[in-house]
C-alpha cells in the first residue's frame, strides 16, 4: 500500500450531541468502493420512546486494539498511523472473536460474506489527503476530522477526550468524542 | 374522463416508484469519472454545493464540494443520494399517451405535442382562453420558471398559472411584503452564527434542513441561546436551551403574548420603532389582554417558558428569527407570521450584523421561484400583475401590448376547485404532484378525474401524472443548466452534467416547442438558459427582487451572488437593510396588528384528538424522487403516526398497532409509534406518500385568506384501533422505539 499524503495532525472527533440522527454518514460511507455498499458506521437511537437523541457508532481505533489482540488469524493489523484496518480477507475466518472483544462493539461480522468489516477511517481518502467521507458529509458537525487546534477553538465549551474506563480496563483511542470541558475520561458503568 | 387506464398496481409495476440502489455500472464506475461537475443538491432550498461525478453522459457518483461556503461539503442523505435519480429505471423516456384499458402507450414527440396544441385550441375555442390552467412547480430553475410565467400568459393566454410553492412559504412572503415591502430573508446564514438568542418556530431544522444546523450549533458554541417552538421534540428542539411544545394553530397567541412582555417590561427599541417603523401602537393594543395566563391557556405551553423566551429575547443585544411550515402551514399563516415580525421590530434588531429574520424556503427554488412569474398573482421581479405600471414594464420587456398580459387567476387549491367545479377543463403541469402534496386529496383526484385534457411535464410518473392523457418526458436537475435562488437570497449556479436520456427533452425545449405551435414562437427565441435569464435581468431590473447585476460568470466568480443587485458593478446584498430603509415608499417597515383566531377546524367530541403533519429527513416534499431511491425509502419506508404514551394508553394503543385516523375528508390507517416527543394532545403523520398511505387525504382544503395555503398542519381526528398489527417494517430497528 503506497502512503504519500496521510496526515497524523489530522484527528477524528465525534459530538454524540450533535448527532441529528439522519443517516447521511452511513450513506457515504457505503460510497466507498472497498465497503461494497456497506456501511461502516452506524447510527442509532438510544430509546426512541422518549428521546430523539441518536449515537454514532464508529471504529475507534485503539492504541492497543483488543480486536487485533484477539484474532486468531492475525487478520486485523494496526499501522504506523494508528489506523485499525478492518480484517484482511485473505486471512479472515469469520470466527467472531473480533466482535466480542471490541469494548465499544464495533465489528460486525458480515454473515454473507463470512468475514469481518469496520471502519478503516476512510483510508482510501485520509492516505490521499482527504477527510474521511463520514465526517465530510456531517451535516450537523457531530463528526469532524481535522486538528486538535481547530476543534478547541471551534467548540470552547467541549473538550476531545481519548481516555474510556470499562471496569478495571483503560483503553485509549485515536478517535476522540467531544465531553464537557473539564472531562478527562469517560467510564463506562 | 382522466379515471385512471389500468390499476394503480399494473401502473406501479412499470412505471414505479421502485427502489434503485446501485449506481450506472456499479461502484467501481464512480472512481474513474469522466468529470466532475459543481453544482448543487436538487432537493430542499439550502442547495448544497456538490460535484457530481460523470461517466459516459450518466451520473456515477458524487464527491463532496468542500470549497462551497454555505456546505463545505456537508451533505444530507438526500443530497448524498441523490446521484442516484439519475439512470434510474422508473425514468420517462419517451412520451406516452393513456389508452383505456391498457395504461400509457409510447406516442411520438410530434403527435404528443400535435394532440397537445389541438386539445388546448379545442378547449379554449369552446370555454374560454382561462379554461385550460396551468401548474407548475419551485423544483425549476429560475429560468424555467421565467418561462413557465412567460408561456402561460402568452402562449396559453390563460390567467390560471400558479405553483406548488402555494403549499410552501407563500405565507412568509405575503407577510415579508406586508411588513418590509419585499420578499427575502434579512441576512445571510453566515450572520446566524453570532447572534446571542435565536428562536426557530415550526421549523425542524435537522430534518428538513439538516446542512443549516451546523450554522445553530456554531452560534450555541459561541454562547447563544436556543428556542424552539414546535409540538414535537424534533431533533433540533432536543438540544434547545428552551422547548416551548406549541399547541398546533396557536403560534400567534404565543408571539402576541412576547409582544406584550416586551412591552410591558419596557424591552423594546423605542428609537427604532420611531424613526423606521410605522403602526406600533396598533400592534401593541392588539396582543394588550394576552397576558401569561390567558397565553398558558391558549397556547397549552406553561407560562414560565413563555416569560423566559420573552426575557431571553428582549433582554438580547443581537437575535435571529426564524421560521418556516409550521406556522406558515395554516389558515392565519401570515398573521403568525407577521406575530414574529412585531416582536423582530418591536427590538429593532434587523439590518444590522448578527440580527435577522426569516423563513427557511422548504423546495429548492422556493425563494427564486416566487420570484419571477409563475405565481397566479406575480409577474417578474416579483412585481404585481394587478400594478398597471408593473404589467406595462414587463408588456415592454415582452414586446406585446399591456392588455396581453391577462390579470390574476386562480391559486393552486383554487384551480382544483374550479375543476371540480366544472369551471376549469384542461390542465398542464410541470413539475407538481398536487394529488400527494395538496390537502383533501379524495377530493383533488375528484377534480383529476372531471378534466377532459391533461399533459403532465416531468420525469418520473408520479401519482398526479398517472391521469394524464399525454406525458412528455422532461429533464432531471442535472441536465439543464441555469440557475436557482437559496433561502438565504444567494443566486446560485445549476451547471449541466450530462444530456436528457432517451428522447427525454430538456424541460425549456419543451416549453419552447409548444409555445411555436402555440404561434408565440417568436417571444421565445432564446438560444440557452444564459439568454432565458439575461431577459430576466432586464425583467426583474427595478423590481423589488432585482437581479440586473447578476451574471452567470459573476454568480461562478463568486461563488453565489445575492439579490438585489441592481447593477453589474454591485456586489450584491447578504445583509439587507442596513440602510434602515424598507422597500416602501417612506422607508419605514410596518407593523401589523395580529388579533389571535383560532384554526379552521378545532377539536370536538367527534373528532377530539389535533392532527398535524410534517417532513422525515429521508424523504422530500411528495416523494416523487425520493421513494425511488432505496436506501432513502429503507430509512423510514412507510408514514408512522407518532402518539404520545397518555393518548396511547387512552386508546389502548400499542407500538406498531395500526390505527385508522379519520377526519371529516376521509381516513387512512397507520402503524403506531409510540413516543413522548409530542405533545399529549396531538398526533403526527409525515405527509410523503401517496395513496392509501396519503396523510393528506386527512387534511383540511381551508386556505389562508391573504396567501391562499392551505391549512395542513391542524386539523381534528378520531383515532381508531383497527386491532390488527402491522407487520414488522422493513426499517431497521433502530427506528423501532423501544
Amino acid at each position: 500500500m503506497t502512503v504519500t499524503k496521510y496526515d497524523q495532525q489530522m484527528g477524528f472527533f465525534i459530538d454524540m450531541q450533535r448527532c441529528i440522527g439522519c443517516h447521511a454518514c452511513e450513506m457515504a460511507c457505503a460510497e466507498c468502493e472497498t465497503n461494497g455498499q456497506e456501511s461502516m458506521i452506524h447510527i442509532h437511537y438510544v430509546e426512541r420512546a422518549v428521546s430523539t437523541q441518536t449515537t454514532v457508532q464508529v471504529c475507534m481505533h485503539c492504541e492497543d486494539p483488543a480486536c487485533a489482540n484477539v484474532c486468531p488469524a492475525d487478520a486485523i493489523t494496526k499501522d504506523e498511523f494508528g489506523v485499525v484496518h478492518t480484517a484482511e480477507t485473505s486471512r479472515c475466518i469469520g470466527c467472531s472473536n473480533c466482535v466480542l472483544a471490541c469494548p465499544f462493539g464495533v465489528p460486525q461480522k458480515q454473515e454473507k460474506a463470512e468475514l469481518m468489516m469496520k471502519c478503516n477511517m476512510c483510508y482510501d481518502r485520509t492516505s490521499a489527503g482527504k477527510k474521511p467521507m463520514c465526517a465530510t458529509v456531517c451535516p450537523s458537525g457531530a463528526l469532524f476530522f481535522g486538528t486538535r487546534e481547530e476543534i478547541e477553538l471551534k467548540r470552547p465549551d467541549s473538550v476531545p477526550v481519548d481516555t474510556f474506563i470499562f471496569g478495571n480496563q483503560e483503553v485509549k483511542t485515536k478517535v476522540k468524542i467531544m465531553m464537557p470541558k473539564g472531562s478527562n475520561y469517560l467510564k463506562v458503568h | 374522463m382522466a379515471k385512471l387506464p389500468i390499476s394503480a398496481e399494473k401502473i406501479i409495476d412499470k412505471f414505479g416508484p421502485k427502489k434503485h440502489y446501485t449506481p450506472m455500472g456499479g461502484f467501481e464506475g464512480s472512481h474513474e469519472p469522466d468529470k466532475l461537475v459543481k453544482t448543487h443538491c436538487c432537493f430542499c432550498a439550502m442547495q448544497c454545493g456538490i460535484q457530481l461525478k460523470v461517466k459516459d453522459n450518466k451520473i456515477a457518483g458524487f464527491e463532496p464540494w468542500m470549497e462551497f461556503p454555505f456546505n463545505e461539503g456537508r451533505l444530507c442523505p438526500k443530497g448524498v443520494q441523490r446521484y442516484l435519480q439519475n439512470n434510474h429505471p422508473d425514468r420517462l423516456l419517451q412520451p406516452y399517451q393513456r389508452v383505456e384499458g391498457k395504461g400509457f402507450e409510447p406516442i411520438t414527440w410530434d403527435n404528443a405535442m400535435e394532440r397537445t396544441i389541438s386539445e388546448i385550441r379545442r378547449i379554449q375555442t369552446q370555454y374560454g382562453n382561462d379554461s385550460f390552467a396551468m401548474l407548475s412547480g419551485v423544483s425549476l430553475t429560475n429560468e424555467k420558471s421565467y418561462m413557465v410565467g412567460k408561456f402561460a400568459r402568452l402562449a396559453l393566454k390563460t390567467k390560471n398559472l400558479d405553483y406548488n410553492g402555494r403549499l410552501c412559504m407563500v405565507s412568509a412572503g405575503a407577510g415579508n411584503k406586508k411588513a418590509f415591502g419585499l420578499d427575502r430573508i434579512s441576512n445571510s446564514w453566515a450572520d446566524l452564527k453570532h447572534a446571542e438568542v435565536i428562536i426557530i418556530a415550526g421549523s425542524n431544522v435537522s430534518e428538513c434542513f439538516p446542512t443549516l444546523t451546523h450554522y445553530i450549533w456554531q452560534a450555541r458554541d459561541n454562547g447563544a441561546k436556543l428556542i424552539v417552538v414546535d409540538p414535537r421534540v424534533t431533533p433540533i428542539a432536543r438540544t434547545a436551551d428552551l422547548h416551548l411544545p406549541v399547541k398546533p394553530g396557536r403560534d400567534s397567541a404565543l408571539f402576541g403574548a412576547i409582544l406584550k412582555q416586551l412591552v410591558d417590561n419596557d424591552w423594546i427599541d423605542h428609537e427604532f420603532i420611531e424613526k423606521h417603523t410605522n403602526g406600533f401602537e396598533a400592534a401593541a393594543e392588539a396582543v394588550k389582554d394576552y397576558d401569561l395566563d390567558w397565553a398558558e391557556k391558549t397556547t397549552g405551553i406553561e407560562k414560565e417558558k413563555i416569560l423566559q423566551a420573552a426575557t431571553w429575547w428582549g433582554k438580547a443585544k443581537t437575535s435571529f428569527l426564524l421560521h418556516a411550515r409550521g406556522i406558515e402551514h395554516h389558515t392565519k399563516g401570515v398573521d403568525n407570521v407577521l406575530s414574529c415580525i412585531n416582536i423582530v421590530l418591536a427590538t429593532g434588531r434587523i439590518g444590522k450584523p448578527y440580527c435577522g429574520y426569516g423563513t427557511i424556503t422548504g423546495q429548492g427554488n422556493g425563494q427564486g421561484g416566487r420570484e419571477h412569474g409563475h405565481k397566479c398573482d406575480q409577474l417578474p421581479g416579483n412585481r404585481d400583475i394587478s400594478n398597471p405600471e408593473h404589467r406595462k414594464y414587463i408588456a415592454e420587456v415582452w414586446g406585446v401590448e399591456e392588455k396581453e398580459i391577462p390579470g390574476m387567476g386562480l391559486s393552486a387549491y383554487e384551480i382544483i376547485e374550479a375543476i371540480h367545479r366544472g369551471e376549469i377543463k384542461g390542465l398542464i403541469s410541470i413539475c407538481f404532484n398536487p394529488i400527494v402534496s395538496l390537502p383533501n386529496n379524495n377530493f383533488v383526484r375528484e377534480a383529476f378525474e372531471k378534466l377532459e385534457y391533461y399533459v403532465a411535464i416531468d420525469f418520473f410518473l408520479n401519482e398526479t401524472a398517472r391521469h394524464a392523457d399525454v406525458i412528455l418526458p422532461g429533464s432531471l436537475h442535472e441536465e439543464e443548466e441555469g440557475t436557482v435562488t437559496t433561502a438565504e437570497g444567494r443566486v446560485v449556479k445549476i451547471n449541466q452534467a450530462i444530456d436528457p436520456p432517451g428522447e427525454a427533452r430538456k424541460d425549456s425545449d419543451i416549453l419552447i416547442e409548444m409555445a411555436r405551435r402555440l404561434g408565440a414562437g417568436d417571444k421565445f427565441n432564446f438560444e440557452n438558459s444564459e439568454a432565458v435569464f439575461n431577459e430576466l435581468r432586464v425583467a426583474s431590473k427595478g423590481g423589488t427582487a432585482d437581479y440586473y447585476g447578476i451574471s452567470y460568470e459573476k454568480i461562478e466568480k463568486n461563488m453565489g451572488v445575492f439579490w438585489p443587485c441592481p447593477s453589474e458593478d454591485h456586489p450584491g446584498t447578504p445583509r439587507l437593510w442596513e440602510e434602515k430603509k424598507s422597500a416602501f415608499p417612506d422607508g419605514k417597515a410596518r407593523f401589523n396588528p395580529v388579533a389571535y383566531k383560532e384554526p379552521a377546524e378545532v377539536v370536538d367530541k367527534d373528532f377530539p384528538v389535533i392532527l398535524t403533519t410534517g417532513r422525515v429527513v429521508s424523504q422530500y416534499l411528495s416523494g416523487t424522487q425520493t421513494r425511488r431511491i432505496g436506501k432513502l425509502v429503507d430509512q423510514y419506508p412507510e408514514p408512522l403516526l407518532e402518539i404520545h404514551p397518555s393518548l396511547a394508553i387512552q386508546y389502548n394503543i400499542q407500538n406498531r398497532d395500526l390505527i385508522t385516523v379519520r377526519t371529516r375528508r376521509g381516513e387512512a390507517t397507520f402503524p403506531a409509534q409510540i413516543v413522548e416527543t409530542i405533545r399529549p394532545d396531538t398526533v403526527f403523520i409525515p405527509y410523503h406518500w401517496g395513496g392509501s398511505h396519503s396523510a393528506n387525504q386527512l387534511t383540511v382544503g381551508d386556505l389562508d385568506p391573504i396567501s391562499k395555503i392551505p391549512e395542513f398542519k391542524v386539523c381534528a381526528c378520531q383515532l381508531i384501533p383497527t386491532g390488527k398489527k402491522a407487520a414488522p417494517a422493513e426499517e431497521r430497528s433502530a427506528y423501532q422505539s423501544s
